[in-house]
């Protein structure tokens, strides 16, 4: 079943009155449900157009772009906040906690904006903490965890509204390489427990936990595969067999 | 969102920065303080001199001699002798006369068996007494009879009572000399207080009119030498009316100046009146000034705030916040600064003019409506000042915010 469907989508930037700059140059992508998507290419080839243009952060210049069925090419400024709200989740390169909120408040955000009872927000939030492995963290500051502990308070942040798909812009960018593994291999375990998953990065080998790579060159889908992904194993840790009494990943 | 909840977001960056939102605050403070005290002290400048001009009388009439020129030297009011008694007479039967005295002044030492002081002893006759509304607290005032007889009898102020025999003695039945004259005192007058130009009224001594003439300062002639209290019915008719009486007896040509001058205490007291007023109004408008320039502070902070907060704005937006949320948030800021300021303000403007009231004396007054209109405004400053950043906070493009380092 299909998620997401892109028909002939462009964007066009216009800088200066002649000087047009075609960010993306007609795709055409369909990316059903349950998907682990990586969405590859060199800096400047779109491909941050594109997940903008996914994410409903931006609207294309024209074509069309059916998100779980709505076409959000035409919607407005509110309709898309609230489309993000309750259909999409983000996770960011550099975390974007805000600094000066305990864990518990930033997983709670997405909530708030989706008028979700004070009460009921909390033990939502401390609910999906505790998925991501810091139920004994809930009242930590951003600034009293590390970076991957970070990264995971942001991933409970993007799944606390029960999304239909997480994008994940460079999520181990800043990450290092153990730490990446147990990003990833969270990111696998909320796709296997049904949310369909899109990241953009540049680093092949993450790209190998994906089921499938998408490569983006000019404004244009230059590749995309479908394939068995490698699953992400921290070393000297089990991988975790059932989703449904495991949390994922591990407490560093 | 509820409103509780961007209440507590708008609190909670307020005190991240709390030395920052109080000094931008302060702005508001002060200028509110600075309402609220000047016009504590206008008001209470206002309120003595109506308090003081309703001890005088407010429906009288001062009607004085007019000035003497002799060789290009003025003498001043009062110093030419040209009004008579046969005009009080004439005076005192004008319709809108309710009532009218005449008032001969000396300064006298007064001597009594055990002390002295020197007062102004002021020669009149029984209507005095109902024309300044002053009745005697002890003792009887001066009578038509003591008048007519040119009775050696003296009735004292309460500073002159004081001064002479003590506090809380009754001196009625004792003897006062004066100029070597023996005066039995009648009574006392009862306290008057302070003349709006801050002269003590209760320092003074009355005798009838004969007897200042005949003992304490020359004859009882054709002219009365001091001026003429009128207690009127309507005060603005009255001056016109005793106006016209006083020309026509002294036989003054349409266009002349009269030879006499009128004072109005009613016009006296609504000028002085409005003398505080503007003196208030020009004060609170410069303290308003202040106000402004304290709305100014806070739509600059809130401008540092947004820019600061960029990335913040952003994260909030990619998670579902709409423009009208993020724009509530900032306003809501800004009003809560704006209104927190208010409030300490009015607290600081009270006790200000609290503090200067007691320690300078000056009559402070409070007006609920302006603590409420100083109030009010103060929120006002928030959403006139808080709009213009919020909104540009609102109009944030997401990606754009997102990518703001």
């Amino acid at each position: 079943m299909a998620l997401i469907e892109l028909h002939d989508v462009h964007k066009v930037y216009s800088s200066g009155d002649e000087v047009q700059v075609h960010a993306l140059n007609g795709i055409d992508l369909t990316i059903d449900v349950g998907e682990f998507v990586a969405v590859m290419g060199p800096s400047g080839s779109g491909k941050s157009t594109l997940m903008n243009v996914l994410g409903c952060l931006d609207r294309p210049t024209s074509g069309s772009y059916l998100l779980d069925g709505h076409d959000v090419s035409r919607m407005n400024k509110n309709q898309l906040a609230e489309i993000r709200n309750q259909t999409l989740g983000f996770v960011f390169q550099n975390f974007n906690l805000l600094p000066r909120m305990s864990a518990v408040e930033n997983v709670e955000l997405p909530l708030v904006y989706a008028d979700v009872p004070a009460r009921e927000r909390t033990r939502r939030s401390a609910e999906a903490l505790t998925r991501v492995g810091l139920g004994q963290r809930l009242y930590h500051h951003p600034n009293q965890l590390s970076g991957g502990q970070q990264q995971r308070v942001a991933i409970a942040r993007a799944l606390v509204g029960r999304p239909k798909i997480i994008f994940a812009d460079e999520p181990t960018g800043n990450l290092d390489s153990n730490t990446s593994i147990e990003v990833m291999a969270m990111l696998q375990e909320l796709c296997r427990a049904g949310i369909t998953i899109a990241v953009v990065t540049h680093e092949p080998d993450i790209a190998e936990y994906a089921s499938r790579v998408i490569v983006v060159k000019d404004g244009k889908v230059l590749s995309d595969t479908r394939r068995e992904p490698v699953p992400a194993i921290v070393p000297g840790h089990a991988p975790a067999t059932d989703p449904s009494t495991t949390q994922i990943g591990t407490t560093r | 969102m509820s409103p509780t909840v961007t209440l507590r977001i708008a609190t909670r960056a307020l005190q991240r920065n709390g030395l920052r939102s109080f000094l931008t605050a302060l702005g508001v403070i002060i200028g509110v303080a600075a309402v609220i005290t000047m016009t504590a002290i206008g008001e209470g400048a206002k309120a003595r001199i109506v308090e003081a001009f309703a001890s005088m009388g407010t429906n009288l009439l001062v009607i004085m001699p007019g000035s003497t020129s002799l060789g290009g030297v003025r003498g001043g009011s009062g110093s030419m002798a040209s009004i008579t008694w046969e005009d009080l007479a004439a005076i005192r039967k004008e319709p809108q006369v309710r009532s009218a005295a005449a008032l001969l002044r000396s300064t006298a030492s007064l001597i009594s068996d055990s002390s002295n002081w020197s007062t102004t002893v002021q020669g009149t006759s029984a209507e005095y007494f109902d024309v300044r509304n002053w009745p005697t607290s002890i003792g009887t005032p001066l009578s038509a009879s003591d008048v007519d007889s040119g009775a050696k009898v003296i009735v004292l102020g309460q500073t002159v009572a004081t001064q002479l025999f003590g506090e809380g003695v009754n001196p009625v039945g004792q003897t006062v000399r004066v100029r070597q004259v023996p005066f039995t005192v009648i009574g006392v007058a009862s306290r008057k207080g302070q003349s709006p130009q801050g002269q003590d009224y209760d320092d003074t001594a009355f005798v009838p009119q004969t007897t200042f003439a005949q003992k304490i300062q020359g004859g009882l002639g054709k002219y009365l030498q001091g001026t003429i209290f009128v207690a009127a019915y309507d005060t603005g008719r009255a001056q016109v009316a005793v106006e016209a009486l006083l020309r026509e007896r002294h036989q003054i040509r349409e266009g002349d100046e009269s030879d006499f001058s009128i004072r109005n205490l009613a016009e006296i007291a609504s000028a002085q009146q409005q003398g505080t007023e503007t003196m208030t109004t020009l004060l609170a408008s410069v303290a308003l000034v202040s106000l402004l320039v304290g709305g100014i502070g806070i739509m600059n902070i809130m401008l540092v705030s947004v820019t600061e907060r960029t990335r913040e704005i952003g994260v909030r937006m990619a998670l579902g916040a709409k423009p009208r949320h993020v724009l509530a948030q900032f306003l809501v800021e800004a009003l809560v600064l704006s209104i927190a300021g208010g409030l300490l303000g009015i607290g600081l403007g009270i006790g200000v003019a609290m503090l200067l009231g007691e320690r300078l004396g000056w009559p402070v007054l409070f007006q609920p409506y302006i603590i409420m209109l100083s109030a009010g405004f103060s929120a006002l400053v928030g959403i006139v000042f808080g709009l213009y950043p919020a909104r540009k906070a609102s109009r944030l493009d997401p990606i754009e915010a997102l990518r703001y380092e």
